[in-house]
């Protein structure tokens, strides 16, 4: 079960105002906690605000400079995508490269050149997917595509794409079968999903995305972009992680219980 | 409560059947089907933009009120000379091109249609020529663009500045989860609006300027 931390994100106002203010000790400080809480990658998105190419070298550097983990480059926009990629130690995460043909043809040479870990979103042009059937003949064509690109299954993470549950009810059980037939169809490759966009437009949006979270492990996700902070779901997470068999004799659950880290409430 | 506070009302609680039955005994009792739809149909989901805004209800609540307002109107518009309501003004709306979201934008037409705009969608992945014709076509007084990607705001301004020639006759607003206050002056629209009722709400205001 991977949790990639998705805190360090220029969408969010402050991280913005951290950014053009070169506010260094914050942007480590939250790199820091986030994997001290449990996250195993950092996502960092450089977008908003101009000068996403300098913002992305300059945030991937002193990422790096705090914590050891591998780092999730965001940014739809290949040459932000490869500043960020060129600077980073280890093998990288993508994120995102889709099976719509401009962003697959700019992005592609850059998976090529870096053979990071990629997201690939379950969508092609024209309309954002809508049905399992509509997400399944994307990944037809990403992952062979990724595959040849010379990317293992292994480091293909699908993203089926959540949407909003309050604009349409049926829109979470959506996300969920498709997981459960990318799952069947892809035993090798990996399911992720931004969590958060679930609850969009509700109230309690955490509760819902810790509901949310735990019927897609059950469908067979192994893979968040998520708060690590929120700790009643990182519980919740390691208790699912446990419940689906993927925690040998509860041993990673017990420990973290043991050390504090896991709480019922 | 007089029957146009009984439509409100309705509208607010999202009862369709209710706001049909008010609407029916509004107009059978010989009132303007504009005051009708005005001051009952607009008048709560007016309410409910307030609230929206100010989170007191939630994005279903505001589904369900805009259906109930729906249920009103489908009674009005037959007895309107050419089925015309009488709008507050014409607004051209569309995600550009590249970009495919469209449920932000969905919310905005909801919210506009609800405050007594003629919404014109021009859908998702929309080139500035289809938003010119539609200019053209529709003249609207405003004319909004959406993008969820840093990529397609890249659009947002090639389409900005190819609406220029029009300017005289449109305003442009931009709107959509990277876009802000700063890249919307960078470019030369008009207004940026953070979400759905704060969009009805510039609209409002750009129409009266």
């Amino acid at each position: 079960m991977l949790v990639v931390g998705e805190l360090i994100n220029s969408t969010r106002k402050a991280i913005a105002q951290a950014l053009e203010q070169r506010d260094k000790a914050y942007l480590q400080d939250l790199a820091r906690c986030q994997v001290e809480s449990g996250a195993q990658i950092i996502d960092v998105n450089a977008a908003a605000g101009g000068n996403e190419v300098d913002n992305m070298k300059w945030l991937v550097e002193i990422v790096q400079e705090a914590v050891e983990v591998p780092l999730c480059v965001d940014s739809p926009n290949a040459l932000a995508m490869e500043a960020g990629l060129s600077m980073c130690r280890e093998k990288a995460m993508l994120n995102s490269i889709t099976a719509e043909n401009r962003r697959w043809n700019e992005l592609l040479p850059v998976v090529q050149k870096y053979r990071p870990r990629v997201i690939a979103l379950c969508m092609g042009d024209g309309a954002m997917p809508e049905t399992t059937l509509d997400r399944l003949r994307e990944a037809e064509k990403l992952v062979p595509g990724l595959v040849a690109a010379g990317i293992p299954l292994e480091d293909i993470y699908l993203d089926p794409l959540i949407k909003p549950l309050g604009v349409n009810t049926q829109f979470a059980m959506e996300a969920i079968e498709s997981t459960r037939a990318l799952r069947q169809e892809y035993p090798g490759v990996h399911i992720i999903c931004g969590l958060s966009n679930v609850s969009y437009g509700l109230p309690e949006r955490r509760l819902l995305n810790r509901a949310f979270m735990v019927m897609a492990i059950s469908a067979g996700m192994d893979a968040f972009i998520m708060d690590p902070l929120d700790q009643p779901m990182m519980s919740l997470l390691a208790a699912a992680k446990a419940l689906v068999g993927q925690d040998e004799y509860c041993l990673e659950y017990i420990s973290g219980v043991r050390a504090g880290k896991f709480k019922a409430g | 409560m007089s029957v146009l506070e009984d439509i409100k009302q309705a509208v607010i609680n999202g009862n369709p059947p209710k706001v049909k039955e008010f609407t029916e005994k509004a107009l059978a009792g010989g009132l303007n089907p504009n005051d009708v739809i005005n001051e009952g149909l607009i008048g709560g989901m007016s309410i409910i933009g307030v609230k929206f805004k100010n989170n007191e209800v939630y994005v279903p609540e505001v589904l369900i009120a805009a259906r109930a307002m729906h249920a009103g109107m489908g009674v009005i518009k037959p007895l309107l000379a050419g089925g015309d309501i009488q709008s507050k003004g014409t607004f051209v709306i569309g995600t550009v091109k590249g970009d495919l979201h469209d449920i932000g934008k969905n919310l905005v037409i909801m919210m506009l249609e609800g405050a007594g705009f003629k919404v014109i969608d021009l859908g998702i992945d929309v080139p500035t020529e289809k938003f010119v014709q539609a200019i053209k076509e529709h003249k609207p007084q405003i004319v909004g663009l959406s993008a969820l990607l840093t990529t397609t705001m890249t659009q947002m301004k090639s389409t900005v500045e190819e609406l220029k020639p029009y300017r005289n006759s449109i305003k442009v607003m931009i709107g959509g989860a990277p876009v802000t206050e700063r890249f919307a002056e960078e470019i030369g629209a008009d207004a940026y609006a953070p979400d759905a009722a704060t969009a009805v709400e510039i609209a409002t205001e750009l129409l009266a300027s």
